[in-house]
């Protein structure tokens, strides 16, 4: 009788649903990371220059840059949009910060005009797509080739280079050992951008955004304003990814970062945020980054061209996406088939 | 009754008023620019963003996006080059319908992918973009095919004229031709706006969504593949890097002209117009003494002001969803 007089246990109301282990193990992050262990022992057995301290540092270039952009536009294509303009970005601030170089501009000034160009860019994109409504894919189609367009018209045919002093620490430089300093900046930013994310009301309001604009409006999100700032960080962060490329090459064409808008993308997808919106993590996003520049790095130690890595990387980036849908479909279907059998019998 | 015209609109009418603006402008400053000399070369050296452009538009009516067409037409142009320069007693017909068929397979196979399988267009179209390019690496293992390894008739057929007008244009006079009919006349070109302008409402109409997006996809394929010996064969040589980045330029020609990426909207007449207001500046440029660096600049404003103006119009009209929530902001 004492049992029915105890008060009930208040049952705690998880906010998620329990994982089990296979849960865990399917995960996005979980596989992607297994893939990039394989990639990595794959390469360590292909090549005996691939476990080289030096050479593995070098390898970072091949993601840092691209992975920098990557966080921003997985907000970005969380929240709905979409930015292609990104890597004509990276070359407007390019070309800016080489023609204020050539007056004799120190190099935290550069620096400056460089983030500044990036900020700006991006919010004329995030005006652009919120003032008129108009999708971003066609207006980041337009500012791609506007931005891209303006850096020819500066620069032509030519080349800016005589940066200052000081000005290639960005690109080329160590903090200790073989750590760079653009793999310092990234590690930074993927924690920044994953706190913002998964751990602050802002990140939840992006989810929701992307989930259902129309909805979130009517919960009270500013959902336009939202989407200038996710616009104008994604422009920030294709101005550091400017600085970083343009300090490490030491010199400017309009020519640069040609076609980076697709691999960041790539990117963004391979790392399990839904293209449609709504759907993603961080984590995997840099898992993905990582990735990428482990198989661009084990190609060419490989001597694979480039091009041919690129075949895989559209392979996997259809499988990754395509598989689940076929795999989901496959357990419907049989699912579907045994009910059908229960209701016969 | 779909509340835009499939045949000309308003955008229509400004767009042929400021193509014509910029021909007129063009020839006070150049006179000759709009002689028929001149147009027959400006409408020559945009056939191929025509065509494309056309095939392009099939896939953005259904919401779609095809992201692999350059990719397409510079591997069906190698294989077509390749073919030419080992064998070249192989008929040309043959050849145009290789290119054909190259191209619709590998369009088919985004159609399946978007289609049948449900991957979003834009992910499907990135990945085989990429594919494709990197095919052309491992059939040509990067040598270039150059113009005196080609056959004279693979080289000079689009060149032949036809009633003054070369064939190459002949090519996008017919295809625009083919498109407008079957938008307008047959049962695929009206479910391409159906599925676009309302993916559930065309379900229930019992349309076949993914047959329809697979045909369009692999409408813009078979162009591509065209396009792929037309190009190769105008600029005689063929290569990895054949018409990379086209595939933006032939969007900005639908956006230019129209379409609404959102799908369900655009006119055959809007996309060749489009495609000929750029073709126009891309021509005018260097004719009034500005720097061909320009020209990347324009076409990118020309789109952004094409996309607010329609947003605009389409603002008028309004989709009933949006609205209300918008008067209650």
């Amino acid at each position: 009788m004492s049992k029915f007089n105890k008060p009930e246990p208040q049952p705690s109301i998880p906010d998620r649903l329990p994982m089990s282990v296979t849960d865990i193990l399917l995960k996005w992050e979980v596989l992607l990371f297994a893939i990039a262990v394989l990639v990595f022992v794959a390469n360590c057995q292909l090549s005996p220059y691939f476990l080289d301290p030096w050479n593995l540092s070098d390898a970072t270039f091949n993601f840092t840059e691209k992975g920098l952009i990557a966080l921003a536009m997985a907000l970005l294509i969380i929240s709905g949009e979409i930015d292609l303009s990104v890597a004509s970005i990276i070359a407007l601030a390019s070309v800016a910060m080489g023609a204020f170089a050539q007056t004799g501009a120190p190099a935290w000034q550069l620096v400056s005009l460089g983030l500044a160009t990036g900020l700006a860019a991006g919010w004329f994109n995030g005006m652009l797509v919120t003032r008129f409504s108009v999708p971003s894919i066609v207006v980041t189609i337009g500012t791609m080739s506007l931005f891209r367009g303006i850096a020819y018209v500066a620069l032509g045919d030519g080349v800016y280079k005589n940066y200052p002093l000081g000005f290639d620490y960005f690109g080329q430089g160590y903090v200790g050992w073989v750590i760079t300093f653009e793999m310092v900046l990234f590690a930074i930013a993927a924690i920044l951008f994953g706190i913002v994310l998964h751990r602050t009301s802002f990140g939840r309001r992006i989810y929701a955004i992307g989930n259902n604009p129309i909805g979130a409006h009517f919960s009270g999100i500013r959902v336009h304003r939202i989407k200038v700032v996710l616009f104008m960080m994604t422009g920030l962060m294709s101005g550091v990814a400017s600085v970083l490329l343009t300090s490490r090459l030491g010199s400017t064409r309009p020519s640069i970062a040609t076609g980076w808008e697709l691999e960041i993308i790539t990117m963004v997808v391979l790392g399990g945020v839904s293209i449609l919106g709504g759907a993603g993590r961080i984590p995997g996003v840099v898992i993905a980054a990582v990735l990428m520049g482990l198989m661009t790095f084990g190609f060419g130690l490989r001597n694979v061209p480039g091009i041919v890595m690129s075949i895989f990387i559209g392979l996997m980036l259809i499988a990754v996406i395509g598989l689940p849908i076929l795999v989901r479909r496959a357990v419907a279907k049989r699912q579907l088939h045994t009910f059908s059998n229960l209701v016969e019998h | 009754m779909p509340t835009h015209s499939l045949f000309w609109t308003r955008h229509e009418t400004a767009l042929s008023v400021v193509v014509l603006l910029l021909l007129v402008g063009v020839n006070l400053k150049s006179p000759g620019f709009a002689g028929p000399g001149n147009l027959v070369e400006l409408l020559n050296d945009t056939s191929i963003l025509v065509i494309l452009g056309l095939g392009q538009m099939a896939v953005i009516l259904t919401r779609g996006i095809d992201l692999s067409v350059a990719a397409n037409l510079a591997l069906t142009g190698m294989v077509v080059a390749m073919i030419n320069s080992v064998a070249p007693g192989v008929p040309l017909a043959v050849l145009l319908v290789l290119a054909v068929a190259i191209g619709f397979a590998l369009g088919a196979v985004n159609g399946l992918l978007v289609g049948k399988v449900g991957v979003p267009a834009i992910v499907v179209t990135l990945g085989t973009m990429a594919i494709y390019r990197g095919m052309i690496f491992l059939i040509s293992g990067g040598e270039w095919i150059n113009a005196h390894e080609m056959s004279d008739s693979f080289v000079g057929f689009p060149r032949e004229k036809v009633l003054r007008l070369p064939i190459l244009s002949w090519f996008a006079v017919l295809l625009l031709i083919l498109m407008f009919v079957l938008i307008i006349l047959t049962r695929l070109g009206r479910n391409f706006y159906a599925v676009g302008g309302s993916p559930h409402a065309a379900v229930y109409a019992g349309i076949d969504v993914g047959k329809t997006q697979f045909w369009a996809f692999s409408i813009s394929g078979a162009f591509a593949g065209l396009c792929g010996y037309l190009w190769v064969s105008r600029f005689a040589v063929a290569y990895v890097d054949v018409a990379r980045g086209f595939e933006l330029e032939v969007i900005a020609a639908c956006v230019i002209g129209g379409v609404s990426i959102a799908g369900g909207v655009g006119t055959v007449p809007g996309v060749v117009l489009g495609a000929l207001f750029l073709g126009t500046v891309k021509n005018a440029l260097p004719v009034i003494g500005i720097s061909p660096f320009w020209q990347m600049a324009v076409a990118g404003s020309a789109i952004l002001i094409a996309v607010i103006i329609h947003a605009h119009s389409q603002k008028t009209q309004g989709r009933i969803i949006l609205k209300e929530a918008r008067t209650v902001q």
